[in-house]
């Protein structure tokens, strides 16, 4: 296990080199990566929208957008521009706080849970200790600007959808939680990072996807569950609710609902990479490779190999899992909302559960198969 | 003992994600066109004036399933540490939790009988 290679602690002692002290060395670094974040995670937002849309029309043998940019890659920025520059229109009868802050309540929680995202051994923002759980807790924000903006629209179609959305999002949080919870029971620790590397070492083999299969499942119909995606989009369900408590939005505001619903789309995928793909880790340990090779994994050329290796693997795992997601949505027809609160309350939950006391069971019983 | 090293990117991170839609509506504000009049200021309900507000007392099926989620949750937040520290903890905190398990799912089967988990 090496640790690869450490941006901060080189950018810092750069900057210490410089003739700057210890603490300003650390204020001038910590927005960088910061920012970085946060632009990689809209420019991911933008390819998931493009992909979407190519992907739907191929499911329905259209051609999709083809006239933006190259292959219509440009499409999800002409969106983005031409929703710039609507009309913001807030009916008369709403209340306009509860209006603006419902949608910001939506996208910031999403944006903020990239912190616990890992890339690489110290290719993350920070390594928090709480890890996995502020992002269930981040989760949770959500839904009370659902139904903010369900409500204060005063509109009979977005207060059901705003409704409809806290309800589904509270009946999945749960299995979504006590997934996680036999993951972090089999790493010993919530840090995304210590999650990846409990997964390393014998390749693909020793992924939590193996060790899990359960919760894989749980976790990913839970996920799907909470971006609202089809089969499970019944808050904006537009044949019975019209747009759900999108439909008072225009403009900027709606885009911000849609912004963040990609973004919570990515950032689902992302997590089920990191929690049962391994996140990082290449199917063929990298290890064992360099080992045979008869290279010292400590080189620098090899460091930012494997570094750049390893986000790639992040990002091929993620959109692999995100057009798993696309073409579920052309596939699945949409569930009734009592069978969607059946499914989360009388199967999720109890499978769940033992799934959780399965874990447990067999980490006593073979603690060298469950992390110890 | 509880460190806070590490937040300090947390705070960052919130002050530049609040920023996201207060320039995304302001910058909107900027450039877009406007063209207010009395019609489009309604809310829609399918092309009809609309017929009373929706803030009216309603009844809200979903609140039995809120108040069985704050059960779980609760449940879900206690078994966090336990997850965490098992490797440590051995068969006895395995038996503790299947007690903790079980009382839990006998509250979950009481709420299912009594039909707090139905749509209807």
């Amino acid at each position: 296990m090496t640790s690869g290679i450490d941006l901060q602690g080189s950018f810092i002692r750069a900057l210490i080199d410089l003739g700057l002290s210890p603490g300003v060395a650390k204020a001038i670094w910590i927005p960088l990566p910061l920012l970085l974040m946060l632009i990689g995670a809209t420019i991911g937002v933008l390819v998931v929208v493009w992909l979407e849309r190519k992907i739907s029309a191929a499911a329905q043998q259209r051609v999709g957008p083809e006239f933006a940019g190259p292959l219509g890659t440009l499409q999800p920025v002409a969106d983005g521009v031409k929703l710039l520059f609507k009309e913001d229109i807030i009916p008369a009868s709403t209340d306009p706080w509860l209006f603006t802050i419902g949608p910001a309540l939506v996208v910031i929680p999403v944006f903020l849970s990239y912190l616990i995202v890992p890339f690489g051994q110290n290719l993350n923002i920070t390594n928090l200790g709480l890890g996995i759980f502020l992002w269930i807790a981040l989760s949770s924000i959500a839904p009370i600007g659902l139904l903010m903006s369900g409500y204060s629209s005063n509109n009979k179609y977005s207060l059901l959808g705003g409704l409809r959305a806290a309800a589904q999002s509270i009946s999945y949080e749960i299995p979504l939680a006590l997934a996680v919870l036999a993951v972090v029971m089999m790493s010993n620790s919530l840090s995304t990072v210590d999650i990846v590397n409990q997964q390393t070492g014998y390749g693909i083999l020793g992924w939590n996807l193996w060790r899990q299969p359960l919760g894989f499942l749980i976790f990913w119909i839970a996920a799907l569950a909470e971006c609202e995606r089809l089969p499970f989009d019944l808050p904006e369900a537009e044949e019975e609710l019209v747009a759900g408590y999108q439909t008072e939005y225009a403009g900027m505001r709606f885009a911000l609902f849609y912004l963040g619903s990609y973004v919570n789309l990515t950032l689902s995928a992302l997590l089920v990479a990191v929690l049962y793909l391994g996140g990082w880790e290449f199917p063929i340990s990298i290890d064992w490779l360099t080992g045979l090779a008869g290279l010292d994994p400590a080189t620098p050329w090899l460091q930012i190999i494997t570094a750049a290796l390893g986000i790639l693997t992040v990002l091929f795992k993620t959109y692999l899992l995100v057009f798993l997601a696309v073409l579920l949505r052309w596939t699945v027809p949409r569930v009734r909302i009592d069978q969607l609160l059946d499914l989360g309350w009388k199967f999720l939950l109890p499978v769940a559960l033992a799934n959780l006391l399965l874990t447990a069971g067999l980490k006593i019983t073979f603690p060298a198969f469950f992390g110890g | 003992m509880f460190s806070l090293s590490g937040y300090e990117y947390f705070l960052g991170f919130l002050i530049i994600c609040s920023l996201v839609p207060v320039l995304a509506l302001g910058g909107s504000r900027l450039v877009q066109s406007r063209g207010l009049g009395p019609e489009r200021r309604t809310t829609y309900e399918s092309g009809m004036e609309p017929i009373g507000g929706a803030w009216i007392q309603f009844n809200i099926r979903y609140y039995m399933f809120a108040l069985v989620f704050v059960i779980f949750d609760v449940e879900t937040v206690f078994l966090y540490p336990w997850a965490v520290a098992f490797n440590q903890l051995g068969l006895l905190a395995f038996i503790e939790a299947l007690v903790f398990i079980a009382i839990l799912v006998v509250g979950l089967v009481y709420a299912w009988r009594k039909g707090a988990l139905e749509w209807s």
